[in-house]
């Protein structure tokens, strides 16, 4: 089994393991550091569920390989509440009932903060572009756009 | 689904890259943003004994111009020539292309040169690339070599590379004045290959004729197809209605699409028709400045 050790920084700690060479990112990340948050639905690159960011950038966990992330950073749906307080997004979701069952939200909420970080103030094309890549059963979408545009105004109101 | 167990390599060089290739030969395949590999590696329709992950090599990320060719380097991501400045003021096919790559998530990871590397004529990049008339720039042991896209798709998932062979960058001649290009893609929802797809480039001259036209199909074949007798047909004609109306023919004529369950032959070939009119018409309002 060929293994390989590799330094990642999830949430902003550092972690130093040995996995064989296959381990993909979204396994290592629920499986060896035991952060549960990032989920697991279709495993075929299409819903978006498994949605972290690397380097800053959201990306598909099931389709990269936990060696590809060595050396690079990694943020998780439990990397974005600080000191107890909870992220805009995490706030915008919450208010504006932009969930159902919660499958697809971390996924969600990681595509939006990364969007907002690029873009502070999106327009609705904005958002619906930008989550076209995470798939919603329950919702229909229009309180999670919603819950973008809450966590939008709240950022900016607090700058 | 996990892939069957292979070595992975992560190079920090690019001679270093080539070196493994080489001396690994043919059981090594390059790894790069692995938005196709890793698909076909979980689902176990492909296998590979060792991966060479391109992913830290230095200096293939840039896209930029320089001596009369737009620049893309073998590993720049979708998301970065979708969101580039030049590309998006002086070359609007290849953001439309971008654009309507897979979805944002994947366009993160996924490369302009693993899309065309992969020699999937349901990829997008090749037609336009046909379209513009790019070079591919191939790196391997025996040192540096140009491919004319036409030379570059040998069949169905082959290329002209060789197995230690690297696609390092892709050339595109800067397009003269008057010059204008679209790509038009009908897919079922975001994320999908296309049901059609045409890219157009166009160059006109003083009077509005047509100087330079470039036609490439998306997913009409069992490789990208070159819509040549189109191109040819336009050749100093000007755009009227039923000049586009006869090229969209010729267009629809040179696709050989297979069916599938997104539609019959015929109704691939005809909206390669519609596609490649709606290609040309904005090809030709972008040449015009409008
Ligand atoms: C859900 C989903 C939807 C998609 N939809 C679309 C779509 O609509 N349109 C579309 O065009 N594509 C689509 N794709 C494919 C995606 O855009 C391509 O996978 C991507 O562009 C390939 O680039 P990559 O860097 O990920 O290549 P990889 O997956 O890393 O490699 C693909 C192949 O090319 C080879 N290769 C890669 N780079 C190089 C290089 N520099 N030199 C030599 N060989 C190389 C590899 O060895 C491998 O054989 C989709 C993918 C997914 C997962
Ligand atoms: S689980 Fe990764 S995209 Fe669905
Ligand atoms: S809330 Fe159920 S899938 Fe989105």
């Amino acid at each position: 089994m060929a293994m390989h050790r590799i330094r990642v920084k999830v949430n902003g700690a550092a972690h130093e393991s040995e996995v064989e060479s296959r381990l993909l990112l979204v396994h290592y990340l629920r499986e060896m550091l035991r952060l549960t948050g990032t989920h697991i639905g279709c495993d075929t690159t299409h819903c978006g569920a498994c949605t972290v960011l690397l380097d800053g950038r959201p990306v598909k966990s099931c389709t990269v390989l936990a060696v590809q992330a060595d050396g690079r950073d990694v943020m998780t749906v439990e990397g974005l509440e600080k000191d107890g307080k909870l992220d805009p997004i995490q706030e915008g979701f919450f208010q504006e009932h932009g969930l159902q069952c919660g499958y697809c939200t971390p996924g969600m909420m990681m595509t939006s903060h990364a969007l907002l970080q690029r873009n502070p103030n999106p327009s609705e094309g904005e958002i619906r572009q930008a989550i076209s890549g995470n798939l919603c059963r329950c919702t229909g979408y229009v309180n999670i756009v919603k819950s973008v545009q809450h966590a939008a105004a709240a950022a900016r109101s607090r700058s | 689904m996990i892939p069957a167990s292979f070595d992975y390599h992560q190079p920090k060089t690019l001679s270093e890259a080539i070196g493994l290739l080489s001396r690994l030969g043919e059981g090594a395949k390059v790894l790069s943003g692995g938005q196709s590999l890793l698909p076909l590696l979980k689902l176990r329709l492909g296998s590979a004994g060792h991966l060479v992950d391109i992913g830290r090599v230095p200096g293939l990320e840039d896209i930029r111009e320089e001596g009369g060719f737009l620049k893309i380097g073998g590993r720049a991501r979708e998301s970065d020539l979708e969101h580039s400045d030049v590309v998006r003021k002086k070359y609007p096919i290849l953001a439309d292309t971008a654009a309507v790559i897979a979805d944002p998530l994947v366009r993160n990871m996924a490369t302009v040169g693993g899309n065309l590397a992969h020699g999937d004529p349901a990829n997008d990049h090749p037609a336009t690339m046909l379209a513009l008339g790019a070079t591919v720039v191939a790196t391997g042991s025996k040192g540096e070599r140009t491919i004319p896209i036409d030379q570059f798709f040998t069949g169905l998932f082959e290329t002209a590379l060789a197995h230690d062979e690297i696609l390092t960058e892709i050339r595109i001649p800067v397009p003269p004045p008057k010059s204008g290009g679209a790509y038009v893609k009908l897919e079922r929802k975001v994320g999908d290959f296309a049901t059609a797809g045409a890219a157009a480039q166009l160059t006109l001259g003083a009077g509005g004729e047509v100087v330079r036209a470039g036609i490439g199909l998306t997913n009409a074949g069992m490789t990208p197809v070159r819509a040549a007798a189109a191109e040819k047909f336009l050749q100093g004609k000007k755009l009227d209605e039923a000049t586009v109306r006869q090229a969209a023919r010729l267009a629809a004529d040179a696709a050989d699409p297979s069916p599938d369950r997104r539609g019959s032959v015929e109704y691939k070939r005809e909206m390669a028709r519609v596609l490649t009119a709606r290609a040309l018409k904005r090809a030709a309002s972008r040449a015009q400045g409008a």
